[in-house]
């Protein structure tokens, strides 16, 4: 079913997809790929179809029409027989294992420690033993600079204390795609530089390959291989950092970032 | 010494109130597990997809709420073997009726559990079992704590109408010393005041655990 060749297989694959809310199109046949390992930044205005796509991925949202290929496996419908059927739940779930998102909300589980929240899933998901995933929380804990707040309530941590524990709880499963949609947006100007320190240190020392949406242009500058400028559910632009934040070529991405970047 | 009032007699029967109230209690106590546990499985069932299974389970619920208690109990009672106990029957009517109630406030904290959790389980790629048990119902569970208190307050109230049915609860206990002294005046008082005495510090914990979940 795939036609790239074998080596060559996108992380993530979008084909003709459409997605509507109602009668509201909000992507209307949408095909792009992301190789594995790159770091792909989505802009544009809101409204645009950047979180839908992030959603889609993560199975928050169905869609309407068309493909998502993840490693180039069927992760919303597949071709059987003489007809597309949906992708049994047993196999999605195997696909979705690929892949972790960080949310603009953070969504810790306030029920439980911050050191519970990271391992919940490693052991019932991964069924790691609790030793191992004890283990590997508290190198994450290290990684996100908060190793002393193992046993704190979530609900006592500030904005950004959370989404480091949000991020590092997605990465406890060790997940080949992360997907991060405007993860600075709720928190306050100060804090906002500790959360991109710690992105930027797992940008640098893992090959995950990430899909991100962001406001801050300089960090998606820093860490993205390529910026995909998105209207109207469209790709209307698509360049390397580079050439997208000092020489965008269409109308519609100079005016974005002008108002962006002011 | 006063006609209507009189201490000795109050103190006479105070034992046979106390032994009741231990009755009492302890129908609450099985009413309030029964219908926490089966309101809980209501709410579930209540919320599958399949309408052959909600619908049916919606007419009882709405048929268990809609008829009096003190019906159902006798209801129940004269149909049951004569074996049973009363008292297990009671129990097990009250705990049947109020877990129509408490479904109810079981489904309002699982809908006020916020969708970023849902999504985040999901993210997490936890099974759906998982999610309840560890994510959804811990916090679901939190905020009908306030309503499982008011409605365990609710059924404490509603006890004597185990007297129908032949369980010697507190309100039974007065009857049955009335009915042997001539005096209704003091027993029954009394029952009164025992049930204030439980129900009104039970209520102002309730009030307080509301305020600090709210
Ligand atoms: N659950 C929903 N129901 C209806 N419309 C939605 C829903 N989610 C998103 N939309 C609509 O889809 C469009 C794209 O939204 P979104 O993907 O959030 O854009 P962005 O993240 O780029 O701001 C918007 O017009 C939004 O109103
Ligand atoms: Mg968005």
């Amino acid at each position: 079913m795939t036609t790239t060749a074998p080596g060559t297989v996108p992380a993530i694959e979008f084909r003709d997809v459409v997605k509507r809310f109602g009668d509201h199109t909000v992507l209307d046949g949408l095909s792009f790929s992301v190789p594995r390992g790159q770091r792909v930044t989505l802009i544009g205005p809101s409204g645009s179809g950047k979180t839908t796509i992030l959603r889609l991925l993560m199975t928050l949202e169905e869609l309407s029409d068309g493909l998502i290929l993840i490693d180039g496996d069927p992760y919303t419908y597949e071709y059987l027989g003489q007809k597309w059927a949906p992708v049994p739940e047993k196999r999605r779930r195997e696909v979705r294992k690929r892949v972790g998102m960080v949310f603009q909300q953070f969504n810790l589980f306030p029920n439980m420690t911050v050191l519970e929240n990271i391992i919940e899933a490693p052991m019932h998901v991964l069924g790691l033993s609790k030793h191992e995933a004890v283990q590997r929380a508290e190198q994450l804990l290290e990684k996100v600079g908060m190793p002393e707040k193992r046993d704190a309530r979530c609900t006592d941590l500030s904005g950004g204390q959370q989404q480091r524990v949000a991020i590092a709880r997605a990465l406890a499963m060790d997940p080949e795609i992360l997907l991060l949609d405007e993860v600075t947006s709720a928190l306050d100007p100060e804090i906002v530089a500790d959360v991109l320190a710690v992105l930027r240190d797992v940008a640098q020392t893992t090959d995950i390959t990430m899909l991100l949406v962001t406001h801050e242009m300089q960090f998606a500058r820093e860490v993205s291989d390529r910026v995909l400028m998105f209207d109207h559910g469209r790709i209307i632009e698509e360049a390397d950092p580079e050439t997208m934040f000092t020489a965008p070529s269409h109308p519609r991405t100079q005016e974005f970032l002008k108002a962006v970047l002011g | 010494m006063s006609d209507i009032w009189n201490w000795e007699r109050a103190w006479e029967v105070l034992p046979d109130l106390l032994a009741g109230l231990r009755i009492t209690v302890l129908a609450t106590v099985v009413g309030m597990v029964i219908a926490s546990l089966l309101g809980l499985a209501l709410a579930l069932v209540g919320r599958a997809p399949n309408r052959w299974v909600t619908v049916p389970v919606k007419f009882v619920v709405d048929f268990v709420r809609s008829t009096p208690l003190l019906v159902q109990l006798v209801f129940v009672y004269l149909l049951s073997p004569p074996e049973i106990p009363g008292l297990a029957i009671g129990c097990v009517v009250l705990g049947v009726h109020y877990a129509t109630y408490m479904s109810e406030v079981y489904r309002a904290g699982i809908d006020a559990v916020p969708p970023g959790q849902w999504e985040a389980a999901t993210a997490l790629n936890l099974p759906r079992a998982r999610t309840w048990r560890a994510v959804i119902l811990p916090q679901a569970v939190r905020k009908t704590l306030p309503g499982l208190g008011n409605y365990a307050i609710s059924m404490f109230k509603e006890t004597p109408f185990l007297f129908a049915i032949q369980v010697v609860e507190m309100f039974a206990e007065a009857q049955s010393f009335g009915a042997n002294t001539f005096s209704y005046v003091e027993p029954l008082t009394m029952v009164g005041l025992l049930f204030l005495l439980v129900s009104y510090p039970t209520s102002l914990l309730v009030r307080r655990m509301e305020i600090r979940l709210a």
